[in-house]
């Protein structure tokens, strides 16, 4: 049965008339034609499907859209603010971090929330930290860059 | 229109021409005043590969074809138009750089429009790295068409020779007196000029290069980071459907009875139920997806009894003529010469594509006329494809390319976007398929397993004596040996995808196919011969060899890499491999790690050196090199389907292991200055060399030779096992 779930996304709030059981990922790409958002897997073995959920980075393939009840939703197309794109974006555009592009919006909102809990990494615990999101172009070496650079911009350094 | 040679299929021509003329008229249409630039594309090398990779009934057989186009507009903007489709391969950004070089235009200026089947030129597809290798010539040449059309005409409105004439941005300039100037925006402005490219124009050396050469980043990138970037999943129309399409759970397997009483509960579903394709369709995704759940399927098993063990001898046994590939001297008189013999057979298993993006198509199919957007290699193929299908004539059906995620060869048939035209004309609403990842590994058109055979011997100065040489079900491309060997032959036996009914489900095109498995047999067999004749494996191949290519690439890598030559196994760890592929010559080198007790690889520091030619965006070049060697890892270390009766046990990404950010070696790549020499493959040769390059170093680290493909943790610990040396 349908129900009404509130919450913000991208910073605007939303309440929509919805199965509370069904999957966000499908609800944002559908109901709410948040299509930055992709399907991969379905089952958490990729991260193409990243959103953040209160800054955390969340499988939207596997949680149901109930549990973001009045949460803080961001999703690709969120990251950026006033038309300004968020460092870890100009830092995959300026270090080549992707090729077809199809992983990255999960990438990047990875590693926001990975840079977020790491604000100065080290190579590997970027490694260790994106493990778990693939990419089948082989962008991986530029996209560690990319974050090792997101992460000095973001600290308020020059990006290398 | 030129006209058609006569081709062995007469009933094609009037096919062939009621095609491109409404296309042409179309182009006219859309660009009505401004230059415009046709160019005929005469099929060369690289063409009977299209032809094997996707026969199409539709392809041009002579040189009438008009292949690649643009068009100036009022405004001095650059509109160019090519078949070929962006998958992060890159062309988006290689192609408007040679054309604002040939042009002499800022690359701001130009846009581009690719893979739409009305408005862009005929093309066989993408792959084969052929984009920038072939048909950048053809595109190199149209812009120096067009340069030179519009230097003549500012020569007519300025009043001065041609000669006199540079031009900068877009701005033709009298060198004599620069406050005379033409914009080509002005020059063209209300005028229908087109010229149709007859004689090859000269093309600017690459000592005149501005642009060409000088790394760019990729031109996509922002609508990639933020999300706008449209995949074919992506498309939403009024109205429409998403479908989800029953799959019988075994290759082979056929659908005796389907029940579908329980959709009748659930609002808004839509059955389609056809001979051979029955779907449930709804306005929300994970609504079909749930409905598809609820149906109750009986099948009759596969017939197939293969499995992933006894397909080799199966691919061994099967009676087929071989081909000669290529040969030399006397292979009888090349056995006399052997003192010692090494007889091998080499391994590889079947491995997916397995592109981040599934297959997807949205279809409008109406009064006649079908609309697909698909994530394609191949738009042309799809509209056949599509058209076939429906029973319409091919120009009544429209396909558009949107950004591709990934295609590595697997994208080369279309069988989502046929599925979504089906059900758009049998619903009479837009359909969407987006096949789950599920569908996607089972209807994958499979890198083939297949068999390498060599045959050879050291003479008694240690050089190879004979080279007999035969690879089955891989195809022959990168199968004739690099060396300087006087007794040899090179034989294949089907091709990666020819002839049909040998395997039991479908394979095609995988990145560089067939190299990779020639690459791996014949470099892990080389370096056998060199342990054997006792040499260091980059000695013994630059004593073999003769190919100053070759021999170019070998010595950079030993240069850059700081070898010291040994003679393996000298339990360092470090393996070396080359190879040509797309034209282009390779050499790596790298250091692995074994862990005795898991089995398991480690490849600590890899290092590519290519040379291809001359190097448009030397920035994207690089990146597909590192792309190329880290999906390498794949199939070198982990990919392999398993199955059994038709059914595969590799489903999802839980059980087929796709290389990872923690497998990540150092790579470092280097590029060879060779600017003088035509462009070659970028996107496709570091790929073949992983596999070999990591065997040769295991076996240097342990003394144990790898001879099957992937070398999984278990393959490893069998082979340290029965040399005695797991730990």
């Amino acid at each position: 049965m349908p129900d009404t779930v509130s919450f913000r996304l991208n910073g605007q709030p939303v309440r929509i008339s919805v199965a509370p059981d069904r999957t966000l990922l499908w609800v944002l790409r559908t109901d709410l034609g948040l299509t930055g958002t992709k399907f991969g897997c379905g089952i958490v073995q990729c991260g193409a499907c990243t959103v953040l959920v209160d800054h955390r980075a969340v499988r939207s393939c596997s949680v149901d859209v109930k549990s973001v009840q009045g949460t803080d939703v961001v999703t690709i197309e969120g990251l950026a603010s006033d038309g300004k794109l968020h460092p870890i974006q100009e830092a995959f555009m300026a270090h080549d971090a992707l090729q077809c592009g199809f992983c990255t919006p999960g990438m990047i909102l990875t590693a926001y929330d990975f840079l977020r809990r790491h604000p100065n990494p080290t190579r590997e615990e970027v490694i260790a930290g994106m493990d778990d999101n693939l990419c089948r172009c082989g962008a991986h070496v530029r996209i560690v860059d990319a974050i090792l650079a997101a992460a000095t911009a973001m600290r308020g350094g020059s990006p290398s | 229109m030129s006209i058609r040679q006569a081709t062995d299929q007469p009933g094609k021509l009037a096919l062939e021409a009621a095609i491109s003329l409404p296309t042409r008229r179309e182009f006219l249409k859309r660009f009505g005043t401004g230059l415009m630039v046709w160019v005929v594309l005469r099929r060369s090398a690289g063409a009977e590969e299209s032809e094997a990779a996707h026969p199409a009934t539709f392809r041009p057989r002579s040189a009438g074809d008009f292949n690649a186009f643009l068009s100036i507009g009022e405004d001095g903007h650059v509109t160019c138009l090519t078949g070929k489709i962006e998958m992060g391969q890159g062309p988006i950004t290689s192609l408007p750089q040679m054309l604002a070089e040939d042009l002499d235009v800022s690359i701001d200026d130009i846009s581009i429009i690719m893979g739409d089947t009305e408005l862009c030129p005929f093309d066989a597809g993408t792959w084969g790295s052929m984009t920038t290798s072939f048909f950048g010539n053809v595109w190199r040449a149209a812009a120096a068409e067009a340069r030179s059309v519009l230097l003549e005409m500012a020569a007519e409105t300025l009043q001065v020779p041609v000669a006199r004439l540079t031009v900068d941005q877009g701005v033709v300039v009298d060198s004599k007196d620069p406050s005379r100037r033409v914009t080509y925006g002005q020059l063209t402005k209300g005028k229908k000029i087109e010229r149709r490219l007859t004689v090859k124009p000269s093309l600017k050396a690459p000592g005149q290069f501005k642009i060409i050469g000088k790394p760019l980043l990729r031109r996509d990138s922002r609508e990639k980071v933020t999300g706008t970037a449209k995949y074919a999943g992506d498309l939403r129309m009024p109205g429409m459907l998403y479908a989800r399409v029953l799959r019988v759970p075994a290759h082979g397997a056929k659908l005796k009875h389907v029940d579908t009483s329980a959709l009748r509960k659930i609002d808004g579903v839509v059955l389609v139920q056809q001979a051979d394709l029955v779907a449930v369709l709804h306005e929300l995704p994970d609504v079909a997806d749930d409905a598809l759940g609820k149906l109750h399927a009986e099948f009759e098993p596969s017939p197939s009894t293969l499995d992933d063990r006894t397909i080799y001898a199966h691919l061994e046994q099967a009676k087929l003529e071989p081909t000669v590939v290529a040969q030399g001297g006397d292979i009888a008189a090349g056995r006399a010469l052997a003192v010692r013999r090494l007889d091998q057979t080499y391994l590889g298993a079947y491995v997916a594509h397995a592109a981040m993006e599934t297959h997807a198509a949205l279809a409008h199919v109406e009064g006649g006329k079908a609309t697909v957007w698909a994530s394609t290699q191949n738009p042309f193929g799809a509209r056949e494809e599509i058209a076939q299908a429906l029973g319409l004539p091919i120009p009544s059906v429209r396909v558009i390319t949107p950004f591709v995620g990934g295609g590595f060869g697997g994208k080369t048939f279309n069988l989502q976007a046929v599925e979504a035209a089906r059900l758009a004309k049998e619903t009479g609403r837009p359909v969407q398929v987006m096949w789950t990842r599920e569908e996607e590994f089972f209807n994958d058109t499979f890198r083939p397993a297949a068999v390498v055979k060599i045959q050879s011997g050291l003479d008694s100065a240690g050089r190879i004596a004979f080279w007999d040489y035969e690879v089955r079900f891989a195809g022959d491309r990168a199968s004739a040996h690099l060396y300087d060997i006087a007794h040899h032959r090179t034989s294949a036996v089907g091709s990666f995808m020819e002839p049909p009914g040998f395997h039991p489900f479908p394979v095609g095109a995988w990145r560089a196919p067939g190299s990779s498995n020639n690459a791996f047999a014949r470099e892990s067999h080389v370096d056998q011969l060199a342990s054997m004749a006792g040499v260091d494996p980059i000695e013994f191949r630059m004593r073999q060899q003769k190919d100053p290519r070759l021999a170019r690439v070998l010595k950079a890598a030993a240069d850059q890499w700081g070898w010291k030559p040994g003679k393996a196994p000298s339990g360092r760890g470090l393996g070396v491999a080359c190879g040509a592929d797309a034209g282009s010559y390779v050499a790596a080198i790298a250091e692995v790690e074994v862990d005795r007790t898991e089995g398991k690889i480690k490849v600590k520091r890899i290092l590519v050196v290519q040379e291809m030619g001359l190097v448009i965006n030397p920035a994207g070049a690089r990146i597909q090199i590192e792309g190329g060697i880290t999906m390498g890892l794949g199939y070198a270390l982990s990919e392999e389907m398993h199955f059994k009766d038709g059914v595969l046990r590799e489903t999802n990404f839980d059980s087929y292991v796709l290389p990872r950010f923690s497998w990540l070696p150092k790579i470092e790549t280097v590029i060879l200055d060779a600017d003088d020499s035509p462009p070659n493959g970028g996107g496709e040769p570091a790929v073949i060399l992983p596999g070999a390059v990591i065997a040769n170093a295991v076996h240097d680290a342990t003394g144990v030779r790898l001879l099957e493909l992937p070398m999984s943790p278990a393959r490893v610990k069998a082979a340290l096992a029965v040399k005695g040396q797991v730990t």
